[in-house]
């Protein structure tokens, strides 16, 4: 459907990522969102707070971040389109109710502008060292998507897809953004509100007394009831069979926990989402994301000036990973190059899809600020030889 | 269960708190003897007695024996994370303000784990319900410390008795800003289902006490007797004192038990002073959250999520239109 032109800020405009964010967010449709104050997120609740009592939505600042992501999960089982947002620390205390979510299949929206870690680390400056607490910061196994912007364009744009694929999925969606693409203010254009599709909340036609909050469609994916239409269900945190009940047998969590991990690993395929540049005959592939995909660029055109075929694969969505699609190119190439702020997270996966069929090779950046191009630059040499 | 039991026509013997429960999930996980059971009829007793829509009605629960209850309420019912069912209760609320939502937990959850949600729900005034079974233990993990254990009482973690110092509910939550406060204990089945009906009728944070026995772990662990033994303390301790001042509500070991009605006033709620305030500062600009909820409907005829006919579609609407006349 189209989204609700209220939330809508047409035009070509010069914002911040987080002012971005937070206008994709509108334009999705988001009409509920709880924060707590957390730089370099901020910006983005304060964007919010703002717009939203002219367009029928509600910001509340809770008492922390625990709070926040409880408070966006009751809101979703309203109907009510929710997101939170944080950074590190934040985004480490969400992650009980992350699970909760995940358990419940609540549809929300996490935003972690990410800075450096661990603790406190560095709040005012750049990391992309949460990538892989994004996937699995909460106990137990579940699977959720992330997605990660390069610029405010993009942060704007990825917001629309979060929230869809979060009402398709019945997953929390984290937008893994990051301190540079945060407070790097550019060109922004808004779309016309008939141009932005949004999903809607997959509601249930079954009458109350048919309907129960866990039976799953051919997609994995149960039908949903809102509080307060009539439907009177039960949904928890426990492993629950298909009334929303909880049933303690391991019977029950195999089917339980294979589902709410299925219905993302079985659809992968229909979920990831990467930018492709000169793959072909290339020597050397660099697989990259969010801001280090831009600064990654100079050190690019330096090994390409220097007669190195550099591809590129650029993520736009993390998590799932797009397996097949690294396991198939990696015995065409002599390596691929992984420069991300951290200590060697995403490359993790770059080198298990590998699987050994060809170099993989991480250029580890501790944060604070970007990578130095020239060390982009110098690793692609170095593996190209 | 005796053969004379087996022949009775159930159907026609239905209990009269059967339509608030989820009769295909009884029996309950409760002890012999616990008081929880007795607040959720309480509850709904009041809620039969307040004719209002259950539809309407939600009922939020965190973890512990009490945060079971949300389990067995034919409700719309979530059952939450260790302490969190306040925030979510938040965002429940303002997602749909039309909905009554009742918080039903226990002490250690929601002042314990939950402590922090509890105090700024009050001070924000937020518009719900809470129910604190207080059995002055964690009983579902098997008797240790809680927030609410009397001085020196015996806990599986303070097992030499304990020396912290206790909260006062009552005065925590009036000093916060709650807007009703009463205590009772599950004896007082008739005044606590009173209680119940006239925090539903209310606006604003509503917190009502129930004291309630725990015979499995704080009676065993302090030589009590059986939940029997318990209700007969309250009987012989419990003082009834409504508008008694909340700072003089302690509870201390095997001492008597003030009970009643203690706050009872109106203060805007967080949902009143929000619409209020942006009326003043956006003037008509200002486009509150609609009451049947934020979620933004398909105005087109073809909606596109995977599967969905046009015709059932319409017939989603339909209901939906219907339930917002209300």
């Amino acid at each position: 459907m189209k989204t609700d032109p209220s939330g809508v800020l047409t035009g070509q405009h010069y914002l911040d990522g987080d002012h971005a964010c937070g206008e994709g967010a509108m334009a999705a449709g988001c009409r509920f969102v709880a924060g707590y104050p957390i730089t370099p997120s901020t910006e983005v609740v304060e964007r919010i707070s703002r717009r939203f009592p002219m367009m029928g939505g509600t910001f509340i600042q809770m008492e922390d971040e625990m709070a926040s992501m409880a408070a966006i999960i009751g809101a979703s089982w309203t109907g009510t389109k929710s997101m939170t947002v944080t950074s590190g620390p934040g985004f480490s205390l969400m992650m009980e109710n992350i699970g909760l979510a995940a358990m419940m299949e609540t549809p929300c929206v996490i935003v972690n502008v990410q800075r450096g870690g661990p603790s406190t680390g560095l709040p005012t400056n750049v990391g992309q060292a949460d990538m892989m607490q994004a996937r699995w910061g909460s106990h137990g196994d579940y699977e959720i998507i992330a997605l990660s912007p390069q610029s405010p364009q993009e942060a704007f744009d990825v917001m629309i897809d979060a929230f869809n694929l979060s009402e398709i999925y019945r997953v929390p969606v984290m937008v893994m953004t990051d301190e540079c693409v945060g407070h790097m203010t550019e060109k922004v254009v808004i779309p016309k509100a008939e141009d932005i599709e949004i999903v809607p909340r997959k509601l249930t036609d079954k009458p109350p007394g048919e309907f129960w909050p866990y039976v799953a469609d051919r997609n994995m994916i149960p039908e949903f009831a809102r509080a307060g239409d009539g439907y009177r269900f039960h949904s928890t945190g426990l492993t629950h069979n298909e009334r929303g009940y909880p049933v303690m047998s391991a019977e029950c969590q195999q089917e339980c926990v294979t589902r709410l991990v299925d219905k993302i690993r079985l659809n992968a395929e229909d979920i990831v989402r990467f930018e492709e540049e000169d793959i072909d005959g290339a020597d050397v592939v660099l697989v990259t994301y969010g801001i280090t995909a831009r600064v990654a660029r100079r050190g690019i055109d330096i090994a390409r000036n220097k007669g190195v075929k550099v591809g590129v694969i650029r993520l736009i969505v993390v998590w799932p990973f797009p397996e097949r699609h690294i396991r198939e190119l990696a015995p065409k190439i002599k390596a691929f190059v992984v420069p991300e702020i951290n200590y060697g997270q995403i490359v993790l996966e770059v080198e298990r899809c590998a699987a050994g069929q060809t170099l993989t090779v991480l250029v580890p950046h501790m944060g604070g600020t970007v990578h130095d191009p020239e060390d982009i630059a110098n690793a692609i040499l170095e593996a190209a030889k | 269960m005796s053969k004379v039991a087996e022949q009775i026509p159930t159907e026609e013997m239905e209990h009269p708190v059967a339509p608030y429960l989820r009769m295909d999930r009884i029996p309950h996980i409760w002890c012999p003897t616990c008081g929880i059971g007795t607040v959720v009829r309480c509850y709904a007793d009041a809620l039969e007695h307040s004719k209002i829509d259950l539809d309407k009605v939600a009922i939020v629960s965190g973890i512990g024996c009490t945060g079971r209850v949300a389990g067995y309420m034919r409700l719309d019912a979530f059952h939450t994370t260790h302490g969190r069912a306040i925030p979510f209760a938040t965002g429940l609320k303002l997602g749909r303000p039309e909905l009554l939502v009742t918080v039903f937990s226990g002490d250690g959850d929601l002042v314990g784990i939950g402590g922090n949600h509890f105090i700024h729900a009050a001070r924000r005034n937020l518009d719900i319900l809470v129910i604190l079974v207080n059995n002055f233990i964690y009983g579902m993990t098997g008797g240790q410390n809680a927030p609410t254990t009397p001085t020196t009482a015996r806990t599986s973690t303070m097992p030499f008795g304990n020396f912290e110092r206790p909260f006062n509910l009552p005065h925590l939550a009036e000093s916060c800003g709650a807007t009703y406060v009463a205590r009772w204990t599950s004896l007082h089945i008739r005044r606590l289902t009173k209680s119940f009906r006239e925090a539903i009728s209310r606006k604003g944070f509503r917190f009502v006490e129930v004291i309630a026995p725990c015979a499995t772990l704080y009676a065993r662990l302090n030589k009590l007797g059986t939940g029997f033994n318990l209700m007969r303390f309250y009987h012989d301790n419990a003082v009834i004192d409504h508008g008694a001042d909340t700072r003089d509500l302690d509870i201390s070991f095997q001492d008597r038990i003030i009970c009643g009605k203690f706050v009872d006033k109106e203060r805007p709620t967080y949902s009143e002073m929000m619409h209020e305030h942006y009326r003043n500062a956006l003037g008509d600009k200002f486009v509150p959250l609609p009451e049947e909820g934020g979620m933004i409907r398909d105005t087109g005829e073809k909606p596109d999520s995977k599967g969905k006919k046009p015709a059932k579609s319409q017939k989603r609407k339909a209901s939906a239109s219907k339930s917002s006349r209300k």
